[in-house]
């Protein structure tokens, strides 16, 4: 843990200059309080998200179609699971206790992402959200590994990846569906037209990135739209190779190779990230009776940590 | 409690650090730090530390100013350009 040479940020000013030049901190150093705040919220919303994020594959371990696709799926859900043990960890250092993040989760106070409040109807949207979704998140997660937070940016680097093996899992099934009948074929494209508006607003409005907070504090190195066309630029040639259409007749790579669309719902965004998704509410339900049915664990073990 | 994990990724390379787990105790420290930093054989060995007990230094202070124990103590570049001067040895660009 060191401390960042002798200009140590003290002001707000100089704190600044020195994160945009490229500097980062620790846990130990002195932060503005502006600066701590959005990291707890940022960081805790990820680690949310990895939480919740099991919940819609958790609903296919039992269904999955063969041993080998239970097994893998179960290891992505420990490793998400993981993930968000290891993000809690990074919020908690920062001031929030676990505890406290768990609660307001469950309270509707702090969100999670908008793609983890749809359900998954087929096991087309297994594989999708592994792909399409786990790759939309990777675009997110790799322009944390230069976050002005070390330790963020350090546990970045072992959850990018794990990460990629679940991009690697999600491309197994959908290619096996895809080689498969015409019925598993139209599985996967059913599954790309219902996640493809959720994926389109995943990387949030196209704010300017010199007046996105997240990025003036350097806690991500890119802006929304930034995110959106490298996902556009890596996905949809692989989408379009596997003979699969994309439910957006706007959508063209333009002459200057910026990707057009048509405008994502951004109040569908709006509406589904503060509950109102078709799933945010039985997601949170399981998520309040797992920590009820928990409960006596954590009453026998942490006592002993006293 | 909070442990510190440092991993080693193979026989032969520093220890680095890795992150912080929160258990109960030394065991409970022992399994879950297996399973966020050796499932997938990524580390060949691990050290597991109680966060109380890293003492941690920040405050480097020379107060001697003793530059012999720094590079910038040996300003070789001017030197060895004054002595090839008198020497008659500076490349033709130097003269």
């Amino acid at each position: 843990m060191t401390q960042p040479t002798a200009s140590s940020p003290s002001r707000e000013q100089e704190f600044l200059e020195y994160v945009q030049s490229g500097g980062q901190v620790e846990a130990t150093d002195e932060l503005p309080d502006d600066y701590r705040a959005k990291l707890i919220k940022f960081i805790e919303m990820h680690g949310n998200s990895e939480l919740m994020g099991v919940l819609p594959e958790r609903e296919w371990i039992l269904r999955a179609p063969t041993l080998q696709r239970k097994l893998a799926l179960t290891a992505k859900v420990q490793d998400e699971v993981g993930h968000s043990q290891l993000i809690y960890r990074v919020v908690e250092d920062l001031g929030k206790p676990r505890e406290q993040c768990l609660d307001d989760l469950i309270s509707g106070k702090s969100k999670f992402h908008n793609v983890f409040h749809y359900p998954t109807k087929t096991w087309g949207d297994v594989g999708v959200i592994a792909w399409l979704v786990d790759a939309a998140a990777i675009i997110s997660q790799k322009a944390l590994l230069k976050c002005s937070y070390a330790p963020y940016a350090r546990i970045m680097k072992k959850i990018c990846w794990e990460e990629s093996f679940h991009i690697l899992h999600g491309r197994d099934v959908i290619l096996t569906l895809i080689n498969g009948t015409d019925d598993q074929r139209e599985l996967v494209q059913d599954a790309v037209n219902r996640w493809w508006g959720p994926l389109m607003q995943f990387h949030g409005n196209p704010i300017a990135k010199e007046e996105d907070p997240m990025y003036i504090w350097r806690i991500k190195s890119q802006g929304n739209e930034e995110a959106r066309q490298q996902f556009l630029d890596g996905y949809v040639p692989q989408i379009w190779e596997l003979g699969l259409t994309v439910p957006d007749p706007k959508l063209r790579k333009s002459d200057d190779g910026a990707w057009e669309y048509s405008e994502p719902d951004w109040d569908e965004l709006k509406s589904v990230v503060t509950g109102h998704g078709p799933k945010s509410q039985d997601r949170l339900d399981l998520r309040r009776a797992a920590r009820e049915n928990s409960a006596w664990v954590r009453q026998v073990v942490l006592p002993q940590a006293a | 409690m909070i442990y510190e994990v440092f991993r080693q990724e193979r026989k032969g390379q520093p220890f680095q650090h890795a992150g912080s787990v929160e258990a109960a105790d030394d065991h409970f420290a022992d399994v879950y730090a297996r399973e966020q930093y050796g499932r997938r054989g990524e580390s060949s060995g691990l050290w597991i530390v109680p966060r109380s007990a890293v003492t941690e230094i920040h405050d480097f202070v020379d107060e001697l100013n003793r530059n012999y124990h720094r590079v910038d103590g040996y300003p070789l570049k001017e030197k060895l350009k004054e002595a090839r001067e008198r020497a008659g040895t500076a490349a033709p660009r130097d003269r």
